[in-house]
């Protein structure tokens, strides 16, 4: 193998070739993808599929926690987790900048198999284009997923109501807040890492145990837990008030969200899921996912309430005031 | 996990009993009080306070967001420079957003104008000396806060001789315009919660002629909830016993007279000038020009450019917003023409915007 990857790792003649072979097969090796046929064989999958799929940008593609080929693997898994379906397969598609180095893809791609092996998925299809240099960020990764549901639960937004609990798996905002760091190279020394997790073991545990009491499961990723919220209130009508001194939110990320001027409510995360369960399961749910290793911070961080639909918060000071839908990214403030 | 200064400063049982104080202090009808700076605007919506007050203080969000009272003229400026050819905008994020009478810096950049946001002003001397082939122009909008920053990026470059740097400088300074919405009698003002970061520059001594000449208790206050409480526990208090006087609540910060070798790096560099506010009009004295003698930093001079008046006719009212006159839901565009989405007037598009904080954390929409 080249140091770098080339255009011609691209163009389907031998280079190409040793790529997928060396780099991609090999490491992914299962009896689906093995034959290197057109379309991964999944066989007959006994239930009702869940299918999904996810492109993934970020830059810099390897961060404190984890890199793109961990959020690739996981962000997909997660997406058929809360829709209460078991992973079973991964198609995965890679487009790679010239020039971008292969010890980085080598990394990015052993942390793809150590996710996919811990979520108990396979990967059984993909395909690589090399793009001329300048017309990528070094690498993007689409996955796409399949998941069978087995035991008939559905998400079930309509069936929210008043007295159900909002249930978060963890503290917001560290994935957000690591990529920040790292990205803009700010000068600020945090023990902040991305947390980029396999959610699925976890959820469907849940599920198992709660089944029905469990009305709807998201995760949290783009815009936050504050964005999710909203478009849950918007799917079941129901109103959701949050109660600020119940957020888990990180020494660190909250140190940052000081000085820059961020609300953790609204930055992304990888490894948490918003749970609304019936009332009466509220404090049973949070301790079944304290037993999981990506669970140890879950906590009720608010209910839902009687009243017109819409995200609100009880603030740490007594008063209560609207969370809605940020405009854009939030940006570098003046003062 | 507590964060020093910060958790003390939102604390409910203290809250509750600052609360307690407040009403204790005032039965009359609500107090008008002005909450000069944005970021109060911001922490006061966002903390739900107009909530836990509104029995004995009628809260009046003013003009303190900087990017709410740049004139479209001054964004029309920008989007000029930044169309020509070598030429690099860099700014501060919020004010990408901001329409000037026909375009803004976000849509410019879709259209391939190079504009980059910035931390710091230093982060744009940083760009013009990695990228010696560019002409970095540093848009420099702010109040008492970001002057010194400005000013001390104009220092750095002429010290490094880096001359492909410049800013397009729109400084403002809050006392003069304080004054004006003071001797408002439309206003009626009866009480100044004083900007706390301003004030960490300028001290708090500066609004003793305001206190004193139009007999309004001033009270310099941080930006926790706490800290806003304590400062209207103290405006209230000065109203009952009938005096005006000038009283810093946020004394781990701000001192009587400021941050001297801000306010000499800031006098070095500009001059007074009369600027003009959008929604307001021009203020005398109210701005901080560049000096003649550091006009090959001064993007105005160098790139021979006028800062139009500004044009924009429509329904907006942010005017009357900024003066404190009506409230965002009366104007008759808040929440249906003018959205954080669509901004039609300065102040919804600002994070530190009346409307914006209206829109965003309003809980009776």
């Amino acid at each position: 193998m080249t140091d770098t990857i080339l255009l011609s790792h691209g163009e389907g003649g031998k280079r190409t070739r040793d790529l997928v072979r060396t780099l991609f097969a090999r490491r992914f090796d299962n009896p689906v993808l093995a034959p290197l046929f057109d379309s991964g064989l999944l066989g007959h999958l006994d239930g009702e599929i869940a299918f999904t799929t996810d492109s993934y940008v970020v830059t810099p593609p390897i961060f404190p926690g984890g890199n793109i080929g961990k959020l690739a693997v996981c962000g997909t898994m997660n997406d058929l987790s809360v829709c209460g379906a078991r992973p079973v397969a991964l198609s995965c598609s890679f487009i790679l900048e010239e020039g971008f180095s292969v010890a980085q893809l080598e990394t990015i791609l052993d942390s793809m198999k150590d996710a996919a092996t811990e979520g108990n998925i396979f990967i059984a299809c993909g395909d690589t284009k090399v793009v001329e240099k300048g017309k990528g960020d070094g690498i993007f990764i689409t996955t796409s997923g399949v998941g069978v549901v087995r035991d008939g639960w559905r998400p079930a937004p309509g069936a929210i109501r008043p007295g159900d609990r909002v249930v978060l798996t963890g503290t917001m905002g560290d994935h957000q807040a690591a990529v920040m760091i790292a990205r803009n190279r700010l000068s600020i020394s945090s023990p902040i890492v991305s947390d980029v997790a396999p959610l699925s073991a976890m959820l469907l545990g849940v599920l198992r145990k709660f089944k029905a009491q469990v009305r709807f499961m998201r995760d949290p990723t783009r815009g936050g837990v504050g964005v999710t919220l909203n478009e849950i209130a918007e799917a079941s009508g129901a109103r959701f008030v949050l109660d600020e001194g119940r957020l888990p939110v990180s020494q660190g990320v909250r140190g940052v969200c000081e000085i820059l001027g961020f609300d953790p409510l609204y930055l992304a995360n990888e490894g948490k899921a918003i749970l609304i369960v019936d009332g009466s399961a509220g404090d049973g749910v949070v301790g079944h996912l304290r037993e999981n290793p990506y669970g140890v911070n879950a906590a009720i961080i608010g209910e839902v309430a009687e009243g017109k639909s819409g995200v609100f918060m009880k603030t740490t000071v007594g008063g209560l005031r609207a969370v809605d839908y940020p405009v854009g990214d939030q940006l570098p403030r003046i003062c | 996990m507590p964060l020093r200064y910060i958790d003390e400063f939102r604390d409910p049982a203290l809250a509750r009993a600052v609360v307690a104080r407040i009403e204790a202090a005032w039965d009359g009808p609500p107090v008008r009080v002005m909450e000069v700076c944005g970021t109060h605007t911001m922490a006061i919506a966002r903390g739900g306070i107009r909530s836990l007050v509104s029995s004995r203080v009628a809260l009046i969000s003013g003009p303190g967001c900087p990017v709410c009272v740049t004139p479209d003229g001054y964004i029309d400026a920008a989007i000029a420079l930044g169309r020509r050819d070598g030429v690099v905008l860099a700014t501060f994020g919020d004010m990408v957003k901001v329409p000037g009478t026909a375009s803004s810096l976000e849509k410019e950049r879709g259209n391939g104008a190079d504009v980059r946001i910035v931390y710091s002003p230093l982060d744009a001397v940083a760009i013009a000396v990695a990228e010696p082939g560019r002409d970095v122009v540093f848009l420099g909008v702010g109040f008492e806060t970001t002057a010194p920053a400005i000013a001390g990026a104009i220092l750095a470059a002429r010290e490094r001789g880096v001359a492909n740097f410049s800013v397009l400088a729109s400084v403002r300074t809050i006392p003069e315009a304080m004054a004006i919405l003071a001797s408002d009698p439309e206003i009626r003002i009866e009480g100044f919660l004083c900007p706390a970061h301003v004030s960490a520059i300028i001290g708090a001594d500066a609004y003793r002629p305001l206190a004193e000449t139009f007999r309004i208790p001033c009270v310099v206050a941080g930006f926790e909830p706490l800290d806003i409480l304590l400062g209207l526990a103290m405006i209230l208090a000065q109203k009952k016993t009938g005096r005006a006087a000038v009283e810093n609540e946020y004394a781990r910060v701000v001192t009587t007279s400021g941050n001297r070798k801000a306010r000499d790096v800031i006098g070095r560099v500009f001059e007074k000038c009369d600027a003009a506010w959008r929604g307001i009009g021009v203020l005398p004295g109210s701005g901080l020009a560049i000096r003649a003698e550091y006009g090959a930093f001064d993007a105005a001079v160098k790139h021979d450019i006028a800062i139009p008046a500004s044009g924009a006719d429509t329904a907006c009212r942010c005017g009357d917003v900024l003066k404190g006159k009506i409230a965002p839901d009366g104007c008759p565009l808040f929440g249906t023409a003018c959205t954080p989405d669509a901004p039609v007037g300065p102040c919804m598009v600002s994070t530190e915007g009346t409307c914006a904080a209206h829109y965003k954390y309003g809980v009776q929409r």
